[in-house]
């Protein structure tokens, strides 16, 4: 039996601990507290105020622009998703069954679409196909044309083909993934059983493949669900999902009551699709018993898989790769028509269109040239690495000791700004943060506010694997073998540690350059970021407009790949959980 | 009236798995191939199950080639290491595969599904899932999924390779009951010898895509045909001598003295390597040869116990029963041995 001195003695350690566990916890949920919670209860608070007969949430439940809205929605992410499938799963296929060259890299490369700032993607898709793209350009000098015969721009076709580029690797990566792990004695048993070629596609691996088949969908059509940056860009003024009738509402006709309804709205459905995601999820990633046999792929033999294959990968490759090398030629190469010339074109390569980013051509007081937006994009990034990591850390290291109930609980909680949609986001701190204590608006800080709140989760899991892999047995193993204490921090924690603090500083700083839906919001016009630039450009007329837009959206394309290229290399493998 | 294997070649990339393997197996016998890993064991299997196809030779059943007919019309059954049982199925469902296939009336496929199972003694398994199963009780569904549709021929790939020692000892005697009582021919893949000694009518010892030496238990272990065999056995005592006429019968000068070659007619000639078995000595003084050594190392292992005993800069392994009392370890020792027992000229 505990004298009761030793109970005691007990109790208050544990408080001790409590506390010492509270100190972490702190920073993390205040934060969150304040800049998610806060917000979204005055968004709550905002739709279902009540103004005349009902609150601004059923006004707008029965109005007949929101059921078209919300029906456009649904309707552009179930077909996006139709086709990034039918895209995607021969891909899968591909991946998972067959060796060829380069399928490393090219396995790398199609991670890179997915990780693009969407006015670089849009921007991307202009220079290919839009008016002024290659394509265009091309038929018209070939054929002596007047006008650009094909029409891109501005249609639904545009979106689709847009959402298709960015999520086809999600495909790819869970189904092939999946498919790579199922057991090719699988399909063996069934053959030796008696099952044909057919049989075994319907009664073994279709079975087998459909919870990953349908995470990946459900995932993809989250993403499209929420698609911003794609839909007010490519789409044009006629097509409006969600968050861009939100935005429209925000900032073109200040109707804060209806666009926090909308935004509820949009919050229900990602609530529902991101807990049908995270069931599904879940039973992807539970290992299949007595199944993890490695084997080798074969290449492709026969001239059929051969054909098949090359096709394959021609087709994704054009899909995926050839807008962004089309934006980054386009950037460099002068495609216009002289007006006074017409039908002739001047060709050639130039920097013009980067050398006038640095230009005042009005010499405006008001007018910030371009390169600002480039200065004040990694000044906000910056801010977003030190925010994210000073509230991540705590969190992570808290999270990573995971010795009591209260870290299981808050874990998904933690994770909740990854499954609301940056408009969303962008739209409470509009409501929330407009007056004192919290008026924020004129902060400089309150744009990497925002990007912290949305890089956030991205930190917090890239660092709770590094921190809870340093277990007190690698310590006492690195003392046992002659290293003291500061040898231990220099030799293992450090170690350990810092590439994960620099991966997890890394996504920060991408996912602020990039952030768009949030910003589109929060930007005073004199501090534009990046793609709110790309944006402004994109949708004044012009050539030298134009251009510029290509300029900036290549200097962010190159800045994103290559936070992501860092990544990757400083990821240690399976430390990550992503 | 056998399964015929002729001349079977198959090439990886670069690296060959298979290079002329050749060998019979008569209806209703159990086969055992044997050999280290990486000797083309499970390639063969896939080939005669047609999941491969080989580069060069025939397989035939019965006379008739079965190269060309798909691995869902071959009639072969196959028990996967990993089992593959199909884990979005209950047992039945699992053993009711291929009778589905086979379209069977349902009736007949539950009729047949209990047989199989109570066959493999989990006749009331029927509704479990299968990824809640043990290790050996996956291997008697995967057995009982296997044999199911009464293939001509059943395979297994080292089916018990990933259960625990004892587990595998009372598996190996229930499969060799069943096999037996069904009298299913059945091609058994493994690398431990004993399970194939244990279990086959006949053994195909493979080595690096290539048959070493074929023949029934009985015969591989009292005359193994090279120095691979002789080691993979466990025999290591491989030493090289020169063979002489003594008399009318031949001789063999070893390092160890001259002893008499066992057996008729004329050995090879000039420098061979010969084999003294284990399991040939005694400490009994009498025989014919003898070998004077130090005692340098003693291993208990159950039954038996091995020693290693030096002489004249050699070391000799020598297996005793486990109530035989040995000398320290240290000490002189003699070992006692009859030639024509003990010595063995090996061809390779």
């Amino acid at each position: 039996m505990n004298s009761p001195s030793v109970s005691t003695v007990r109790t208050v350690d544990r408080f001790q601990k409590f506390l010492a566990a509270a100190g972490w916890w702190f920073p993390p949920l205040a934060f969150l507290a304040l800049f998610y919670a806060w917000p979204l209860a005055r968004i709550l608070s905002l739709s279902f105020a009540r103004q005349g007969q009902y609150a601004p949430l059923f006004n707008a439940l029965f109005s007949e622009r929101t059921l078209h809205v919300l029906g456009f929605t649904f309707w552009q992410a179930a077909l996006s998703t139709l086709l990034t499938l039918a895209l995607g799963l021969p891909g899968a296929y591909l991946f998972s069954h067959y060796d060829f060259r380069f399928k490393g890299l090219f396995r790398a490369l199609t991670g890179v679409p997915f990780v693009m700032p969407t006015l670089v993607v849009a921007t991307a898709f202009d220079a290919l196909l839009g008016p002024r793209g290659w394509v265009n350009l091309g038929l018209m000098s070939l054929l002596g044309l007047s006008r650009p015969p094909i029409t891109f721009a501005n249609t639904l076709t545009a979106i689709l083909v847009a959402h298709v580029f960015y999520n086809t690797t999600i495909v790819l990566r869970m189904v092939g993934d999946f498919w790579e792990r199922l057991s090719p004695r699988l399909t063996a048993a069934a053959r030796t059983l008696g099952a044909s070629r057919w049989r075994v596609l319907w009664h073994i691996t279709l079975p087998l493949l459909s919870p990953a088949v349908l995470a990946a969908a459900l995932l993809v059509f989250l993403f499209d669900f929420t698609s911003f940056g794609v839909v007010l860009v490519l789409g044009g003024p006629q097509y409006a999902t969600l968050e861009v009738e939100i935005y429209y509402q925000t900032t073109g006709l200040f109707n804060l009551p209806l666009a926090a309804s909308l935004s509820v709205l949009q919050l229900v459905c990602t609530l529902g699709l991101t807990v049908g995601y995270a069931r599904l999820a879940r039973r992807v990633t539970r290992p299949l018993e007595g199944q993890r046999v490695h084997h080798k792929l074969p290449r492709m033999r026969t001239w059929r898989t051969r054909l098949w294959g090359a096709a394959l990968l021609t087709i994704l490759s054009a899909w995926l790769f050839l807008p962004l090398g089309a934006l980054a030629a386009r950037s460099v190469v002068r495609l216009e028509r002289d007006r006074a010339q017409f039908g002739t074109v001047q060709r050639g390569l130039t920097l013009d269109f980067y050398r006038m980013l640095n230009e005042n051509p009005r010499r405006s007081l008001f007018y910030a040239p371009p390169a600002t937006a480039v200065l004040v994009s990694l000044g906000y990034a910056s801010a977003t690495v030190l925010l994210s990591l000073a509230l991540g850390l705590p969190a992570a290291w808290a999270l990573a000791r995971r010795e009591n109930t209260f870290a299981r609980w808050v874990d998904p909680l933690l994770m909740l700004p990854l499954g609301t949609s940056a408009v969303t986001l962008g739209l409470g701190f509009v409501v929330a943060l407009n007056r004192p204590p919290l008026d924020l608006r004129a902060s400089p800080l309150l744009i990497p506010l925002a990007h912290t709140l949305v890089a956030f989760p991205f930190v917090v899991r890239s660092l709770t694997p590094a921190l809870h892999s340093i277990r007190p047995r690698l310590r006492y193993a690195a003392a046992l073998l002659g290293a003291s204490p500061r040898q231990v921090v220099r030799y293992i924690d450090f170690p350990l540690v810092g590439r994960a603090v620099l991966v997890a500083a890394t996504f920060a700083f991408t996912i602020s350059l990039g952030e768009f839906g949030a910003t589109a919001l929060l930007a005073r016009p004199e501090y534009p970021t990046l793609p709110v630039a790309i944006y402004r450009f994109l949708s004044r007329p012009g050539g030298s407009n134009y251009g510029q837009a290509l300029a900036l959206s290549t200097i962010l394309m190159l800045l994103t790949a290559a936070g992501m290229l860092l990544i990757e290399r400083l990821r240690i493998a399976e430390v990550s959980e992503f | 009236m056998s399964l015929l294997i002729t001349d079977l070649h198959k090439t990886f990339d670069t690296t060959s798995a298979l290079r002329g393997v050749t060998f019979e197996l008569p209806e209703g016998q159990i086969g055992a191939l044997l050999g280290p890993s990486g000797g083309g064991k499970s390639t063969l299997l896939e080939i005669i199950a047609g999941l491969q196809s080989p580069d060069r030779g025939d397989v035939r059943w019965q006379g008739r080639s079965l190269l060309t007919i798909p691995p869902h019309r071959r009639g072969v059954g196959m028990v996967f290491q990993d089992y593959a049982l199909f884990p979005h199925m209950n047992v039945f469902d699992n053993v009711a595969f291929g009778l589905r296939m086979a379209h069977l009336p349902p009736d007949e496929i539950r009729q047949r599904v209990s047989e199989v199972l109570d066959l493999v003694g989990l006749g009331n398994f029927k509704r479990r899932n299968v990824t809640t199963l043990s290790g050996g009780e996956q291997q008697r569904v995967a057995l009982a999924r296997a044999l199911a549709p009464r293939p001509a021929l059943l395979l297994l790939d080292e089916p018990l390779g990933a259960l625990d020692r004892a587990l595998r000892e009372r598996l190996l005697v229930d499969l060799r009951h069943i096999l037996r009582a069904l009298r299913q021919t059945a091609l058994y893949v493994t690398h431990d010898q004993e399970e194939a000694f244990t279990l086959a009518d006949r053994v195909i010892l493979l080595r690096e895509g290539q048959v070493a030496q074929q023949g029934s238990p009985h015969e591989i272990y009292h005359a193994p045909a090279d120095a691979f065999v002789a080691r993979f056995l466990g025999m290591e005592n491989i030493f090289e001598g020169q063979v002489i006429p003594q008399g009318e019968a031949w001789g063999i000068r070893t390092p160890f003295g001259v002893f008499p070659i066992p057996g008729v007619g004329a050995p090879p000639a000039g420098r061979v390597r010969f084999l003294l078995r284990p399991d040939g000595f005694t400490l009994t003084p009498g025989s014919p040869g003898s070998l004077e050594g130090v005692l340098r190392e003693v291993s208990f292992r159950g039954m038996r116990q091995r020693v290693v005993v030096q002489v004249d800069g050699e070391h000799i392994q020598a297996d005793f029963g486990a109530r035989v009392v040995l000398p320290a370890v240290g000490a002189r020792i003699t070992l006692w041995f009859w030639p024509q027992e003990a010595l063995q000229v090996l061809v390779g």
